[in-house]
């Protein structure tokens, strides 16, 4: 079994790792309830013996030994002390290692290069250590997640620092990066400018890039909160064991999610929980049994094409659990029919009339073979695939479903329609460049050159321009090659 | 004389702890089903048992003569405790080899990376096998051609045991993927698997899911089918095929053996692949009420051949034998075929309609194109039941659609980057494209 370190950086990036740990403890008790440390625990905690100072590692062993205290495989890094100090005061402190923590007093700034320049080769050696430290703790690393928001200074800045350090200093490991992108009415004027910037590192760095929209999230949250009566509450994901609470202010929007309902529960909560889960259904092949694992390495390997093109959309199904278990089994059909509308995507786009380049389904919980099959035959009617991938699915089945659910689907899709979210940032990135507004914020700082705002616009242009070029390709596939001939 | 299985990849291991179930619940089979005498069946039980299972010293329960290689844990760890599950057989203990990381679907890290890591390992483990056995037969080799450990690691090994082993046979079973929803990179992994296969086996046995998936939903009426009915599906068709049977003549070279079954079966080094077709196959509530004639059998056998078609159900009775020109007929031509009659009378079957010359391709006359061997003994709660397994070219048609997905995203060079990171070159694919290519021509000339 592999290991996997979760890298949280920034405001957002720690208020989504910490509902992750929440929910990941969660899933993981309510399969094993033994409290054994096993090999799908291991895959993102460490057991240690806490009586000692520097808590020594118990191994897994034989997959029977207690758990005796989690540790999270964790690194916390942001350049303000509140989110971080918090949650170590906070209910999930004994899960996080005091020494796994990295922060500054002063913030970035809502500024890039603040993050990207400054912070970055400052804490560049504590960074290394920290991180050499936590996968030291692992026999086999085999994936660097890494959680950030795009539109602030320190996710987009440092997270994106740490990306190259991890490219430089661990070539094998996957890189996967989990984006917030900034909405359109975001309060952050320069998160346009800190966006377009990370993004260049993205495309340059990452494995792949599973792209979450602020307001995409926002959607799904009222749209869940409008289809559940006020009385019941059959949602799963969005109510929390240990009761921990974020902050307010967070980093991935001004105010404007509006869904406050329940008494503990924080309108950021509900839309973290929707991309800590997205981390969970993920990993959930890779770490429990099923009959067609989904290794992680598998993911990019089936569904990026071309290097610079990972960029994932991705959708989760069911938003909620009915309470009434009595429906007909058509509701596993509309699972799936579901996570290709509009209203499911983790970012704003409607995959359905772009053109796909792969697709993956992870199915978790009782589903069989046949209902995957049935269904494939069944969407890919109503879908456009590449000429060259016209059956570029793959699919994943985990039998251990999300707690509470009978089963689950995550999609993952490589398909056009993400350029159009890129499209968007480019006009506000340019509405701001054209008048060079703010760029002395950002020259001021040592290393940051106005050179780097156009190779950045550059980078962005080329990847969508090369998304469009495929999505020319869906009304009028280019001639195919003919096949080898055999001399006889 | 023995074979040993090597269970390869996700796929190869989960088929192989079928495949032991499988025999063992043939060989459990009570008395009252089977038609034979204690003596008779006490016979079979130990050829059989002595082919897969040697015997433990401490323990009455065999164990199988396996090796099971995968890059991650999850699979084999699975396997081996269902196996101990039975009660009736178990794996042997230290013969599993598993790294932490899985290919990732990907053939070249199978092939280049996990590869050469391994060898000395399965090397060992193998060797360790074959010095139980008294006599080894040769290799049978589980995998599929979708991922990355079976295919990629699977065709390193073959190439290994190829070179270890010389004089030794080997069948490779490989799985064909669905069409579509396995894995996305499945036909570059196949063309690249298949091409290196045809160089070191010396018969690939080739088992379509979207066949087998057929046969589970309209033969065995499942309704939601899993991967293990499919599996039980594949290990249906290997047992029919390899369990004990009697050879009905007594030509050179032609006996019960693995080795010889094998050359009769692959009289041509450009013709490698085989399928394998069953009669009757039907659900256990359908069989209760279900009687079978060797003549009709034996007659939908030879439609399903002809018309290339997996099984009885929805047959084209259209196709007929045509005296035709080489590489011209409609109708599906062989090279070599071996039948297999399991059951009651079995003495009465008359093979002699699969001794048609026009059956077979112009230059294999049919009374060397085919083999029949008989077993009375039932099979599998069958009462009567018929196995054909031939070197034909219903092959082309898969292989066809492979090698035209795999050139059209070669074209493109998608993916190519994924290769290429682990030390594979465009012309590695061209090779490959190239080796089946002429298998492809090939068979169409038959």
């Amino acid at each position: 079994m592999t290991q996997s370190i979760v890298v949280q950086v920034g405001q957002c990036g720690n208020q989504i790792g910490c509902r992750f740990w929440d929910l990941a403890l969660r899933e993981h008790a309510a399969i094993n309830k033994h409290g054994v440390y096993d090999e799908p625990l291991s895959s993102f905690f460490r057991n240690v013996d806490s009586r000692y100072d520097d808590p020594a590692n118990i191994p897994v062993g034989g997959g029977k030994g207690k758990v005796k205290a989690l540790k999270a495989r964790a690194v916390l890094v942001d350049m303000e002390e509140g989110v971080v100090s918090e949650m170590m005061k906070g209910p999930l402190r004994e899960v996080f290692d005091f020494r796994q923590h990295i922060t500054d007093v002063s913030g970035s700034g809502n500024n890039w290069a603040v993050g990207h320049k400054m912070y970055g080769p400052q804490y560049r050696e504590q960074l290394s250590d920290v991180i050499r430290r936590a996968a030291e703790f692992c026999d086999c690393l085999q994936c660097f997640f890494l959680i950030h928001s795009m539109g602030g200074g320190t996710g987009s800045g440092v997270g994106t620092y740490i990306l190259n350090l991890l490219e430089e200093e661990y070539p094998d490991v996957y890189r996967f990066v989990t984006s917030v992108y900034p909405s359109a009415e975001d309060d952050v004027v320069t998160s346009p400018y800190n966006s377009v910037l990370a993004m260049r590192e993205l495309t340059e760095h990452a494995d792949c890039v599973l792209p979450v929209e602020n307001q995409a999230l926002v959607d799904i949250v009222n749209k869940i909160s409008q289809a559940l009566p006020p009385t019941k509450t059959g949602k799963r994901t969005y109510t929390s064991v240990l009761g921990s609470e974020a902050k307010q202010g967070s980093a991935i929007s001004g105010g404007d999610g509006g869904v406050v309902k329940g008494k503990n529960e924080r309108p950021f909560d509900t839309m973290n929980n929707i991309v800590a889960n997205l981390l969970l259904n993920l990993t959930s092949s890779a770490r429990f049994e099923g009959s067609l694992n989904v290794d992680l390495n598998e993911i990019t390997m089936n569904l990026v094409p071309f290097p610079r093109l990972h960029y994932l959309v991705s959708s989760q199904t069911p938003l909620y659990a009915l309470a009434d278990i009595n429906l007909p089994p058509r509701r596993l059909d509309q699972m799936f029919s579901d996570a290709f509308s509009r209203d499911n995507q983790l970012i704003r786009a409607d995959p359905k009339h772009s053109l796909y380049l792969a697709c993956a389904l992870m199915v978790r919980g009782s589903v069989e073979l046949s209902d995957i099959r049935r269904n494939i035959d069944r969407l890919k009617q109503q879908l456009h695939f590449i000429h060259w991938n016209t059956e570029g699915w793959k699919t994943g089945l985990c039998s251990v479903a999300p707690v509470g659910q009978p089963y689950s689907l995550l999609t993952l899709a490589n398909n056009t329609c993400v350029s159009n979210s890129f499209t968007d940032l480019r006009q506000r990135f340019t509405r701001l460049y054209k008048r060079k507004a703010h760029i002395h914020h950002y020259t001021h700082v040592d290393g940051m050159e106005v050179g780097d705002f156009a190779d950045s616009l550059e980078s962005l242009d080329s990847i969508v321009a090369e998304y469009s070029e495929l999505q020319q390709q869906m009304d009028r596939p280019p001639p195919s090659q003919p096949r080898l001939k055999v001399v006889t | 004389m023995s074979v040993i299985t090597l269970q390869l990849g996700q796929c190869g291991n989960q088929v192989g702890g079928q495949f032991f179930t499988s025999i063992m619940d043939d060989l459990h089979a009570p008395l009252t089903a089977i038609n034979m005498s204690k003596q008779a069946n006490n016979d079979y039980i130990q050829e059989s048992q002595e082919t897969f299972f040697c015997e433990q010293k401490n323990s009455s329960v065999p164990e199988a003569r396996a090796v099971m290689v995968d890059m991650e844990t999850k699979a084999i760890s699975q396997t081996v405790t269902e196996a101990k599950r039975t009660g009736r057989w178990v794996y042997p203990e230290r013969q599993q080899l598993h790294q932490k990381r899985g290919s990732g679907n990907n053939w070249a890290h199978g092939f280049c990376l996990h590869g050469p890591v391994v060898r000395e390992a399965v090397l060992d483990m193998v060797q360790r096998e074959a010095e139980k056995c008294d006599r080894l037969g040769g290799f049978l080799s589980l995998l599929s051609l979708a991922g990355g450990t079976g295919s990629g690691v699977g065709a390193y090994v073959s190439e290994m045991l190829r070179e270890e082993f010389p004089q030794a046979f080997m069948v490779n079973q490989v799985v064909w993927p669905y069409r579509t929803g396995e894995v996305i990179v499945q036909n570059y992994n196949a063309v690249l698997t298949l091409s290196h296969l045809y160089q070191t086996a010396d018969a690939i046995v080739v088992m379509e899911n979207d066949e087998l998936h057929k046969i589970c939903s309209q033969l065995l009426s499942i309704k939601r089918i899993a991967f293990r009915d499919i599996n039980r599906v594949i290990c249906h068709k290997l047992t029919s095929f390899l369990q004990p049977a009697q050879p009905v003549e007594t030509r050179t070279g032609y006996g019960k053996e693995l080795g010889s079954k094998l050359q009769l079966l692959v009289p041509h080094p450009d013709h490698k692949l085989l399928t394998i077709r069953n009669i009757p196959q039907v659900s256990d509530r359908a069989m209760e009420f279900s009687t079978f004639q060797w003549t009709g059998l034996l007659k939908h056998l030879r439609q399903m051949l002809i018309a290339s078609a997996p099984m009885e159900e929805g047959i084209n009775w259209q196709v007929k034998v045509e005296e035709t020109p080489r590489g011209s007929s409609r109708h599906n031509r062989s090279l070599a075929a071996s039948l297999v009659l399991r059951g009651k009378d079995v003495q009465s079957a008359d093979p002699s309609i699969f001794r048609d010359p026009s059956l077979y391709s112009s230059w294999t006359s049919a009374d060397i194109g085919l083999s029949v061997s008989t077993q009375p003994r039932s099979f599998c709660g069958y009462e009567k039941c018929a196995a054909l397994i031939s070197n034909s070219r219903s092959v082309v048609q898969p292989l066809d659609h492979i090698l035209e997905k795999a050139w059209n995203m070669f074209a493109s060079r998608a993916y190519v980057h994924q290769y290429v990171k682990h030390g594979m070159s465009e012309e590695d694919f061209l090779d490959a494209f190239v080796t089946l290519e002429q298998v492809v021509s090939s068979y169409k000339s038959l």
